[in-house]
């Protein structure tokens, strides 16, 4: 997905002039071929975050859009004030391709994993917050990033993710995509929780639980109106995310579905990191095991929570 | 033992000419009308700002986008009575403007809003931040072939921030001449001394040995800020900073170098009687 990512950066400069590559330090080679094409538009500016966003303001307002890459943490926690200020403030169209979403580098520790990152992000105004599956629709992805109006936070898996998504899908940001149709379940994926959430349907299948698949790539804006049409007749809704519990995908639609419906909300299962620092090494997938990320532990907590949204007789939604 | 500047002693002693005197009036006819304002950091910037805006910067007022202007970013954006004043005095907006400062209602802010105030390039007012854009603007103009220059002033206390100097990196690998940056080193922050809160000295070593040609001045004096802003680059392929030395509050004698008008709330009846006497009547 990464290197996806970074090579849409080398067709899209291709394409417009107005795109320029600004990394901080990024592994050696990086756009390599970008930087022999188009090297006065291939920017590296040393690990100076804060000053990297704030020169990236100053050069889109002056027409340019320039696409900021670095480790997801260093892009979001180090340098938040240049981001509320600089890019969200003044509405600049400065892409934020962020390695390492969620708990890539797990082998390396808190400091580089990015488990709350979507929520910080997402509290700021004129953020646009996007969190593809695959390399594809990163692909897709980046080709819609270029006129789109305000900063965008990318949050990009580290490559490799088996591709689930599907041309004939397209990729409109803010616009969710509906992997599998409703039935007692709907599950809301971001990101790379998406190739879980098709495992967890199929175990869930097999044991005669419909489970419904949509996938919200781009959590701000939340495309609200996919997600009221798939929760008609639902009996449980399940949000699936590599991030702790606080100001994600989880809260974004249980924000949403209490704005919207009030009351005779459906029962709700929000399953993400907890809400603490990894202190866990291992791998990506090891994580997420630990902490029922893995699709069958998946499956389970939603066969419990709907077989206790059954006892407690809750109001369902039923529109 | 650090030696004082005898261009900050120029700054302590020198007297203002009747359009320092009355842009003072117009700054403080704000805080008078706002019941509020940041008046020693406007007040040790206004010569800085006026000489920008009078004598240095490409720009119409009444086309405050032209492309082709020279940009400004007041990166201490607490300053922004003395950016208002100009303005103001310049015609980008009207001068009763002035007046509602801080209202509900106003385009003037407690710190200047791009998109709001005409001649404003950046949103400012988190210190840190002006630099940085202007190292952007700056390269912009290098990329495109454009003949702007980029003037971005900022506080001494401004520069405690660690991202000043990351940005005065960038500039200096860029060799960004068409960037000055222009510090409004009036030696006291919101607490007090800079010496006291984060000292700064050698100050123009620092920016020498980050890659800028650096000179100095009293920040006061219409006539050497002139000079200089007329000779930038000081050296072709660096970038330029002028160190301004200044007196935060200069020209109301109960407000220079007193930390306690760093920001003032409503002012009494005193010390509009002094603020009369010392820059005429408002």
């Amino acid at each position: 997905m990464r290197n996806t990512a970074m090579n849409m950066v080398h067709k899209l400069a291709a394409r417009d002039e107005r795109v320029l590559y600004i990394g901080s330090d990024p592994g050696a080679g990086t756009l390599r071929a970008m930087s022999k094409e188009f090297p006065k538009r291939h920017l590296i500016e040393g690990i100076s975050e804060a000053h990297i966003i704030g020169m990236s303001a100053g050069l889109a307002m002056e027409g340019f859009v320039p696409y900021v890459n670095t480790i997801a943490t260093f892009l979001t926690r180090r340098c938040y004030e240049q981001v509320a200020v600089d890019l969200c403030l003044h509405n600049l169209p400065v892409r934020l391709i962020a390695n390492g979403g969620g708990l890539v580098y797990a082998p390396l520790g808190p400091t580089h994993q990015a488990i709350e990152d979507i929520a910080i992000m997402r509290a700021l105004p004129n953020m646009t917050v996007v969190c593809p599956c695959d390399a594809d629709e990163a692909a897709r992805m980046m080709d819609k990033t270029l006129d789109w109006t305000g900063p965008i936070y990318i949050r990009l898996g580290k490559g490799g993710d088996a591709v689930v998504s599907k041309a004939e899908h397209g990729f409109e940001i803010g616009k969710a995509i509906l992997m599998r149709p409703p039935g007692d379940v709907l599950m809301v994926t971001t990101g790379i929780m998406l190739q879980r959430a098709i495992a967890a349907a199929d175990l869930l299948a097999a044991q005669g639980v419909r489970a419904g698949i949509l996938h919200m790539h781009t959590v701000k804006p939340l495309d609200t109106e996919a997600l009221l049409q798939a929760i008609r007749g639902i009996k449980l809704v399940a949000t699936l995310e590599e991030h702790v519990p606080s100001g994600g995908l989880g809260s974004a639609v249980a924000e949403t579905l209490i704005d919207k419906l009030g009351s005779g909300l459906p029962a709700m299962l929000r399953l993400s990191l907890p809400d603490r620092f990894m202190h866990n090494y291992g791998s990506q997938d090891s994580l997420l095991k630990k902490h029922g990320l893995a699709p069958n532990a998946i499956a389970t907590s939603i066969e419990h929570a709907l077989a206790a949204s059954r006892t407690s007789a809750p109001q369902l939604h039923s529109t | 033992m650090i030696q004082i500047s005898p261009h900050a002693e120029a700054a302590l002693t020198c007297t203002l000419d009747e359009r320092s005197l009355y842009l003072r009036r117009l700054v403080l006819g704000s805080v008078r009308s706002a019941g509020r304002g940041h008046v020693g950091p406007a007040l040790s910037l206004i010569e800085m700002v006026r000489v920008l805006y009078d004598d240095i910067l490409r720009i119409d007022p009444n086309n405050p986008r032209d492309p082709e202007r020279d940009r400004a970013i007041l990166s201490k954006g607490h300053g922004c009575l003395a950016l208002y004043a100009l303005l103001a005095d310049r015609g980008f907006f009207p001068l009763s403007e002035l007046d509602g400062f801080c209202g509900s209602d106003s385009i003037l802010g407690g710190h200047p809003e791009y998109g709001m105030v005409p001649g404003v390039e950046a949103s400012t007012g988190a210190l840190g931040h002006g630099l940085s854009i202007g190292v952007g603007l700056a390269l912009a103009a290098r990329m495109r072939e454009r003949n702007y220059r980029t003037f971005v002033l900022l506080g001494d206390g401004e520069i405690n921030e660690g991202s000043v100097w990351e940005a005065a990196m960038g500039a200096a690998k860029h060799g960004l001449d068409n960037l000055v940056a222009m510090i409004d080193y009036n030696k006291l922050q919101s607490y007090g001394p800079t010496d006291y809160v984060l000292p700064l000295e050698p100050l123009a070593d620092k920016w020498r040995s980050f890659g800028f040609a650096v000179q100095e001045l009293n920040g006061h004096d219409v006539g050497a800020l002139r000079t200089v802003l007329k000779q930038v680059p000081a050296v072709p392929g660096k970038p330029t900073a002028i160190i301004c030395h200044t007196v935060k509050g200069k020209g109301l004698p109960a407000a220079e170098s007193n930390a306690d008008w760093h920001h003032k709330n409503k002012l009494s009846d005193s010390e509009l009687d002094a603020i009369r006497v010392a820059v005429g009547d408002f």
